[in-house]
């Protein structure tokens, strides 16, 4: 009966699964956003490194024994060793096509130090594993002088991280609105079918009809609304990804937001199944309430 | 069956019912009479549960309905069936459908449904008429369909308000002899009119209303209005 109902409401059903399947898209939006920028965090969390540029005339076995020293601190997850020579290869490379700057370089020595590029655990590191170089490379501490520079950017990863949970809660903000409002859409379309039936459901409560009997029909249309605009929101999420994915490719190289689509596809449609019917319980339950005196 | 504890019902500008007290006992047939104004419908629906009364109680086999839970209204309107002026038949199912209807409500099996509906409407006198529609119908028919989803699910008491209010004075009688019909094979009948024909035919108790108050009782009553 509920099924019958749904179809008999017509273009009023249409609106409340169109304002159901809005608001879903924008919590499959935002759970979909939300893992992505968060990858796209760690990604930028594991390219982040301090840089460590030494004296040309610190000595590779002093330098050396620094990046061992380093790799044994539980801050540390990595330290990769570039010598004079790669930096100056690396330095042509990038500038391989600027005739002036490899002119210029061939007329000097290697002008570039050795260097080390140290990977923290965490970014909340960086303070310490820089104190720690600062340390011994202070000739109070015995040693000579090797370092030049260090560097590294702290900073943006914080902003980051704000960034994206701010864009999280303005998301999550958005979709709260819009299920309210979907939950009105459906609750007045129940509210017309109670209406329209309100002959036959007067007939039901005379006759000594049981609540759940009264009640259930008008319920499952709620049901169904949700699930219909579930299985369309789910559906619009896929071109909506594929258009990300070709607008982002530049900027987030490898990331691939359509991957991770397929690859949480069972995670996706229960959150936005479940978020479908409960919206349309919520709305149909309300208007029975009120409107059908059950 | 039916006992009335010094009810009243009072409403912002009118008082509607002032302290009946009454006793219906199960297989009578009772009869309500007064002017349009006098209480009659108000106090049908006070057993129906569809109005609560502002002061007393109703009793139905000695149970306070108007204490019971919402949940609970249900169990007791299924031993009621019910029958109106207005036929309070659904316009776009057909005779079939209406009673069928009542019969899916209570949870009957579609094999109950298809072996009882030809049947009850056989009693009434509309066995040719399954498929027809309420608009297709004369008022008596209709009447006589309604008469037979009140009593589809053998309720204890039947509640009557007004059933001749729109009918002839020949079809009146008919639909009483049915009334009278389903009262000897031991259904309660409660029954408002205020046609004096009616009352007089019946000879059984009558109930005088005036202005919301009981103001006569007679077992074997005659109108007297």
């Amino acid at each position: 009966m509920g099924l019958v109902g749904f179809g008999r409401n017509g273009l009023v059903s249409v609106a409340s699964v169109l304002a159901m399947t809005i608001t879903l898209f924008v919590i499959g939006t935002v759970y979909l956003g939300g893992n992505f920028l968060n990858s796209a965090l760690t990604e930028v969390k594991n390219k982040m490194d301090i840089s460590v540029s030494f004296k040309t005339d610190a000595l590779e076995a002093d330098i050396l024994a620094l990046k061992k020293d380093l790799t044994l601190l539980p801050e540390v997850k990595q330290v990769s060793y570039s010598s004079r020579e790669d930096e100056l290869l690396a330095f042509r490379d990038r500038y391989k096509d600027n005739a002036t700057i490899i002119q210029s370089l061939g007329e000097v020595d290697n002008p570039f130090g050795a260097r080390l590029n140290i990977q923290a655990v965490e970014p909340v590191y960086f303070d310490k594993i820089t104190r720690f170089i600062t340390g011994r490379n202070s000739p109070a501490s015995g040693g000579a002088s090797l370092v030049d520079q260090i560097s590294y950017k702290k900073d943006v990863v914080s902003k980051l991280s704000n960034l994206i949970d701010t864009s999280k809660k303005l998301g999550w903000a958005v979709a709260l609105v819009l299920a309210l409002l979907s939950i009105f859409a459906v609750f007045n379309t129940i509210s017309l079918a109670i209406y329209t039936s309100r002959e036959e459901i007067s007939v039901m409560r005379l006759v000594g009809a049981s609540n759940s009997y009264v009640k259930g029909p008008f319920m499952v249309e709620g049901m169904i609304a949700g699930v219909v605009a579930s299985f369309l929101s789910l559906a619009l999420l896929y071109p909506a990804v594929l258009w990300v994915r070709s607008v982002t490719a530049n900027i987030y190289g490898g990331i691939n937001l359509v991957a991770f689509y397929f690859g949480n596809f069972g995670q996706i449609f229960v959150i936005l199944f479940v978020s479908g019917i409960v919206l349309g319980l919520l709305a149909s339950y309300w208007a029975t309430r009120r409107y059908a005196k059950i | 069956m039916i006992y009335f504890d010094r009810v009243s019902k009072i409403y912002p500008n009118s008082i509607a019912l002032q302290d009946i007290s009454f006793t219906v006992k199960p297989g009578e047939f009772v009869s309500i009479v007064g002017h349009s104004g006098a209480g009659k419908t108000t106090l049908l629906k006070m057993i129906l549960a569809e109005e609560a009364p502002t002061s007393g109680n109703v009793f139905f086999d000695s149970i306070d309905i108007h204490k019971v839970s919402q949940n609970q209204i249900p169990k007791f309107r299924r031993r009621i069936g019910s029958v109106f002026q207005d036929f309070r038949l659904l316009p776009n199912k057909t005779a079939y459908e209406n009673i069928a209807f009542t019969m899916e409500a209570f949870g009957r099996s579609d094999e109950e449904i298809k072996s009882d509906v030809p049947h009850v409407l056989d009693l009434v006198g509309l066995d040719d008429k399954l498929g027809s529609f309420p608009f297709e119908l004369s008022g008596g028919e209709r009447q006589r369909i309604a008469i037979a989803r009140s009593i589809i699910n053998q309720p204890d008491l039947l509640i009557v308000d007004e059933p001749t209010g729109n009918l002839d004075p020949i079809t009146s009688a008919e639909i009483i002899e049915i009334f009278k019909k389903i009262n000897e094979i031991g259904t309660t009948i409660i029954l408002t009119t205020h046609n004096k024909k009616i009352v007089d035919s019946l000879g059984h108790r009558v109930l005088t209303l005036e202005r919301g108050q009981l103001i006569r009782d007679d077992k074997e009553g005659k109108y007297a209005l």
